[in-house]
């Protein structure tokens, strides 16, 4: 079991607000790895630095024992990163099953030429994908809804549809970015069964999230940021006994 | 729409087959030379407009220059043809050119989006209309490329209107194909994941920038050769058969027929250009029948004649999201 992702005093700024700062984690292969703190501490952004969407303004981010920093998301993507939005984004003018076919853009090898001829490329990159698609949408249990658009979905159900897609790229490790926001206790519950068993298939899993219940119950490891710095790091015990946490979660206590 | 939507899937093969027969008997049937060079010139705007159609509809670029890349293709053809080349391989050549100019444009252009974009391709357009009226040597200016020559077919040289058909209509199928096969692949659903989301595409390993080059130059291909196949028919070309007016044209087929689907474009330029023949007599009043044809187009059926509530825009405005065409136009790169 190795580190997978590593970053080295990873730091965001916008302007004059230092979003993240000196964040160092590393995340096992074949863990769940869990990344809470307050609103606006900087959770997002750390995610966007480390899939390429945002550049860092310092330090190293290393997958798999490579130095990923300044690469661009979609050759990041490529590389086995796999991620879900805070707020869903869907195509949502495709069938569900388009969206999941999309996943599976990097394992495909057409190109135009193959696709006028149709050769033997195209036709067995169709069918896999194909295959692949319809066998993956159905373990997520969206086989009813895979003829719909994806824009028209319930968002619960949107959800799972992005993770979906995010799986089809079949990445060595999957940051899912709230998952479970706007989701009832009951859809909460599935999700959580349902990444536990993500992790039994030898997926690695980073997630961040609201619901400390949530959290705590799926996650091996927990970091906790606030105000973009990294306060505690460890199991969920360790977590919720921190003196730090309970501070910036309920503020500091005062005595009369 | 959607039951006949229904109905196509169910029959499509004997409906493009019988589409298919009646496009080929259709010149046996009909006497008239003019009659017949208007349907000629609808088979052109077929192929800009699915041309077009392929950068718009598709992957959501907005290209309001496409007659630039129609230029290039007439031009091509036009120089080339005076030097004797064989036409049919010219017809490909000024596709092979015009997609070059493509992805010229395309890679400067790939970080813009919406508005700016459509700014950056009008100028292109206008550009190249100036170099062709000004550059003397090589286009002829003012006075144009004269006495092309028409390819030869079956052994006779194609000038009638009744001949020529063919060889257009043998483009426009070779385009409606090309597009068909091209879209249902891996670089079409890549098109269209960038068209609807591409920071969720980039999230899933799409190369945004090389599918957007690669749908200029695909877009562009199919225009020069519409340009080139112009050429021949009217054995005469200038630079003001390819103003701004003529771009903005090919795209009001697009919008009116209806963007992202493939039948879209045939039909927006058979309405747009029936509409303008039927009107002829009203001379430039026509241009408010065409004024009043896309907004109320576009406020009664947004999606377009041929789309379905599966199209862009309509959905762009109908949809969850809103937003409407519009605001998709001006929206301003977001950082997430």
């Amino acid at each position: 079991m190795g580190v997978l992702l590593h970053t080295k005093n990873v730091s965001k700024y916008y302007g004059g607000i230092k979003a993240v700062q000196n964040i160092d984690m590393q995340v096992e292969q074949g863990e769940i790895f869990g990344i809470i703190g307050p609103n606006g501490a900087g959770k997002t952004s750390f995610f966007n630095v480390c899939t390429g969407n945002l550049q860092p303004n310092g330090g190293e981010i290393w997958f798999n024992g490579k130095n990923i920093t300044g690469m661009r998301p979609a050759k990041i993507a490529t590389m086995g990163i796999g991620r879900t939005f805070q707020n869903i984004q869907l195509f949502n003018f495709m069938t569900v099953l388009e969206n999941v076919k999309i996943g599976y853009h990097t394992h495909e090898k057409t190109n135009v030429f193959d696709a006028l001829v149709h050769n033997k490329r195209y036709k067995n990159d169709e069918r896999t994908t194909h295959e692949k698609a319809v066998a993956l949408v159905e373990k997520l249990g969206l086989s009813g809804e895979s003829d719909n658009l994806a824009g028209n979905l319930a968002y619960g159900v949107q959800r799972r549809v992005e993770i979906a897609r995010a799986l089809a790229l079949e990445p060595k490790i999957l940051l899912l970015d709230e998952p479970a926001a706007g989701m009832n206790p009951i859809e909460t519950r599935e999700l959580s069964d349902f990444i536990k068993q993500l992790q039994k298939d030898g997926h690695t899993i980073v997630v961040i999230e609201h619901d400390m219940k949530f959290v705590m119950n799926l996650c091996e490891r927990i970091m906790v940021i606030n105000f973009g710095q990294k306060i505690c790091e460890g199991d969920p015990d360790h977590v919720k006994s921190d003196k730090l946490v309970n501070e910036a979660y309920f503020g500091k206590g005062t005595t009369f | 729409m959607e039951k006949l939507k229904n109905f196509y899937e169910k029959r499509k093969t004997l409906l493009i087959l019988s589409l298919l027969a009646v496009a080929i008997v259709l010149p046996f049937l009909i006497d008239k030379g003019s009659v017949m060079s208007i349907i000629v010139k609808i088979l052109f705007y077929v192929i800009m407009a699915s041309s077009l159609n392929i950068i718009n509809g598709y992957s959501g670029q907005f290209n309001i220059g496409h007659a630039g890349f129609v230029l290039i293709g007439a031009y091509t053809l036009s120089i080339l043809a005076n030097f004797g080349w064989p036409i049919w391989i010219l017809y490909i050549v000024a596709g092979i050119v015009s997609s070059i100019i493509g992805l010229v444009i395309a890679l400067p252009t790939l970080r813009l989006r919406g508005i700016y974009l459509a700014l950056v391709t009008l100028g292109f357009s206008e550009i190249l209309r100036l170099v062709a009226l000004n550059w003397t040597g090589l286009t002829g200016g003012p006075m144009g490329i004269k006495g092309i020559p028409a390819p030869w077919f079956f052994g006779l040289r194609a000038t009638s209107p009744h001949n020529y058909y063919f060889i257009v209509l043998i483009f426009v199928i070779l385009c409606l194909f090309t597009s068909y096969r091209v879209i249902n692949s891996k670089v079409g659903r890549a098109w269209m994941s960038i068209r609807e989301d591409d920071h969720a595409a980039m999230s899933l390993g799409v190369n945004i920038r090389k599918y957007k080059a690669i749908n200029f130059m695909f877009g562009a291909f199919w225009a020069g050769v519409g340009g080139a196949l112009m050429a021949p028919f009217y054995t005469f070309i200038d630079s003001s058969m390819f103003t701004l007016d003529e771009g903005f044209n090919i795209l009001s087929m697009v919008i009116i027929g209806g963007q992202g689907t493939l039948v879209g474009p045939v039909v927006g330029a058979i309405v747009v250009n029936l509409t303008t023949e039927i009107f002829r007599f009203a001379n430039e009043a026509r241009l408010l029948i065409y004024a009043v044809m896309i907004m109320s187009m576009m406020w009664i059926r947004p999606q377009g004649i041929a789309g379905t509530s599966r199209s862009v825009i309509a959905n762009r405005s109908l949809g969850r999201n809103g937003g409407g065409f519009l605001a998709k136009l001006f929206k301003k790169k977001e950082v997430k």
